[in-house]
């Protein structure tokens, strides 16, 4: 059974073709790269993916079900979660908050039981509160835990959108550019926090990067795209090797 | 200990303001400031989850008011008394005690049923664009009440005293009053509950950032459902008190500057603040009765020092000239309200030890 398959994914927005005949395939505990220059689709990967757009065509099983046209929330309760490429966490909301609110998609109770505080209200924002403890815990940002992210440093907001897109237990961890805007110390704690996870919750991790550090270090299997198509696919080592890449990324030799 | 102290300190507030209107202490005139502040905090803390803790700009919540003053007065004249449009009660009248809370929350879920007006469209539309259909909803939901003949037209609906005249029958005791501590207390408790567990902070995560919302498992559309229905609810059950308090109610009592004058207390107040709601209703409602006597004193001033004709006077419409203006002066000095987004709490941390509301 594998975990994510992607089959013949295109986009098109207007005229614009954003990606063309996708495929991809999970099985399950692996960290892929999806790699590409500026506008290639990427980011529209993950946008389908985690039911931002409906594909124009093309079918995505995520655990043999489809997932294509569901609403972003549905799909991140099945267990897909993602990260963004520019920061978006509730900056006005304690981080313990952040990580609560995550867990919409497993309250065990409703308005009724929230208005007159019942057992079910009481034990269930416990189990909640649990939940993100252990995981702050986890991730050494309990000293964070009453701060609101907004007044933290750049390198721990990143690990904290990390913290809180594991908050929903996923089996699949989308990260759009996790390296975007870090200095180079920040960059070496990001990889090993990722090569971590990847080991310690077991998931899958598929990412979008543009430092090649990270994705030659981290990922095991990499896809490049260029304007929605895919060029080429295999280890770290195929891909630098590859002259559909190279033309890719630094031009034809012909002027 | 800490968990009792804030309900025991409204029930003695409710318990002493019931006896001593009982025992005509106070007169009729500071009763019904009283009950006017009461609706007063339920309209504000309600628009509150809207413009403050959602963060959209809605601007329509009379209409909604509106909804709920007139089905709750439809219902109590219709069961129990005998009018010419209605007929005679259906129920006896002394059975009206026992069922104006069923009415009043009856008038509170239609107003949350036509919440769904603003409530539908606020899935794809934010902003300046929602604002204009919550004014929409507005001018829908009075225009709805001035044509329909059957409930008075623009004439207005009379008839509610008798509600309370037939409670006064049953025991003579203030019951508007006992009504109005009841409502307003269960309000402030629910929004506070709700705005402070997992599931009401998703609203303030819309807020924040709706696109990290919607990733994040929140359902966004069912929030901003739960968000607006609560609101408009809540403001029904505001409106089946102003109407059963005043005993009259026309169509135009809600237009657009009752809503005006809920925008002023939630921004006077503090956005997403709570107890800034709840002050700025108390203030807001002072500061209009304080004008009622305020503006002649200041006609009798401008007459007395001969400044102006004989002919000029300064009349209630003053009223209207000075709401505004506070509200242009909050937005210049203090932008975020007496409170900002924070609760009284948070300004006095002390205060802490002694209560714990939830």
């Amino acid at each position: 059974m594998s975990l994510l398959k992607i089959n013949g994914l295109t986009q098109q927005f207007g005229g614009l073709t954003a990606v063309s005949d996708f495929s991809t395939e999970f099985q399950g505990n692996e960290l892929m790269g999806l790699i590409g220059p500026n506008g290639a689709g990427k980011t529209t990967v993950f946008n389908i993916v985690s039911g931002f757009y409906k594909p124009t065509q093309g079918k995505i099983l995520f655990e043999e079900k489809p997932i294509n046209g569901l609403k972003p929330h549905r799909v991140t309760a099945m267990g897909i979660a993602r990260t963004f490429q520019n920061i978006r966490l509730w900056h006005d909301m304690s981080l313990l908050d952040n990580i609560l609110i995550s867990q919409h998609y497993n309250l065990g109770y409703n308005l009724f039981d929230l208005f007159v505080r019942n057992r079910r209200y009481i034990e269930n924002e416990k189990r909640m509160r649990n939940i993100a403890m252990q995981l702050l815990e986890q991730l050494d940002l309990v000293q964070f835990m009453d701060e609101k992210p907004k007044n933290l440093p750049y390198g721990i907001q990143r690990k904290i959108e990390i913290a809180r897109a594991l908050s929903v237990k996923p089996s699949l961890l989308l990260l759009d550019e996790p390296a975007a805007g870090l200095n180079s110390s920040d960059v070496q704690e990001l990889i090993k926090l990722i090569g971590w996870i990847h080991k310690e919750f077991k998931i899958s991790i598929w990412m979008i990067e543009h430092q090649m550090a990270v994705v030659m270090s981290l990922c095991s299997w990499i896809q490049v795209i260029d304007f929605g198509k895919t060029i080429a696919q295999g280890t770290p080592e195929q891909i630098q090797n590859n002259p559909a890449v190279i033309k890719a990324y630094l031009g034809d030799d012909q002027i | 200990m800490k968990k009792f102290s804030v309900p025991a300190l409204l029930a003695i507030i409710a318990a002493g303001t019931v006896i001593a209107a009982h025992f005509e202490l106070i007169d009729l005139y500071v009763q019904t400031v009283i009950m006017f502040i009461g609706v007063n905090i339920i309209l504000s803390s309600s628009f509150n989850i809207i413009n403050g803790y959602m963060g959209e700009f809605a601007c329509g919540h009379a209409g909604f008011m509106a909804v709920g003053a007139y089905v709750t007065s439809v219902l109590n004249i219709m069961f129990f008394t005998s009018s010419k449009s209605f007929g005679d009660p259906i129920l006896s009248p002394e059975l009206a005690l026992w069922f104006f809370p069923v009415t009043m929350i009856l008038g509170g879920i239609a107003a949350a049923f036509t919440g769904l007006l603003v409530a539908i469209p606020s899935f794809k539309t934010r902003d300046d664009y929602l604002a204009i259909i919550t004014l929409a909803a507005n001018f829908i939901l009075v225009s709805l009440f001035i044509n329909m003949d059957s409930v008075g037209g623009s004439r207005g609906l009379m008839g509610m005293k008798q509600i309370v005249f037939a409670m006064e029958d049953v025991a003579f005791i203030p019951w508007m009053l006992i009504w109005t501590f009841l409502f307003t207390f269960s309000t402030v408790f629910i929004i506070r509950r709700f705005v402070s567990s997992t599931y009401g902070k998703g609203i303030i995560a819309i807020h924040q950032d709706e696109i990290a919302a919607e990733i994040m498992s929140v359902n966004t559309n069912k929030m901003k459902l739960v968000a607006f229905m609560l609101s408009s609810g809540l403001a029904g059950i505001a409106g089946g008190l102003f109407a059963h308090i005043l005993g009259y109610i026309n169509p135009n009592s809600f237009n657009i500057l009752k809503s005006t004058e809920c925008l002023v207390m939630v921004y006077l107040g503090g956005m997403g603040s709570l107890s800034g709601s709840v002050i700025a209703a108390i203030i807001f409602t002072l500061l209009i009765e304080g004008l009622r006597f305020i503006i002649p004193a200041m006609d009798t001033l401008i007459h007395f020092i001969p400044l102006v004709p004989d002919t000029f006077h300064l009349s209630q419409v003053l009223k209207w000239v000075i709401i505004p203006l506070i509200l242009v002066i909050l937005m210049q000095f203090r932008p975020e309200g007496i409170m900002g987004n924070r609760e009284l709490s948070d300004f006095f941390p002390k205060l802490k030890r002694y209560y714990e509301f939830k």
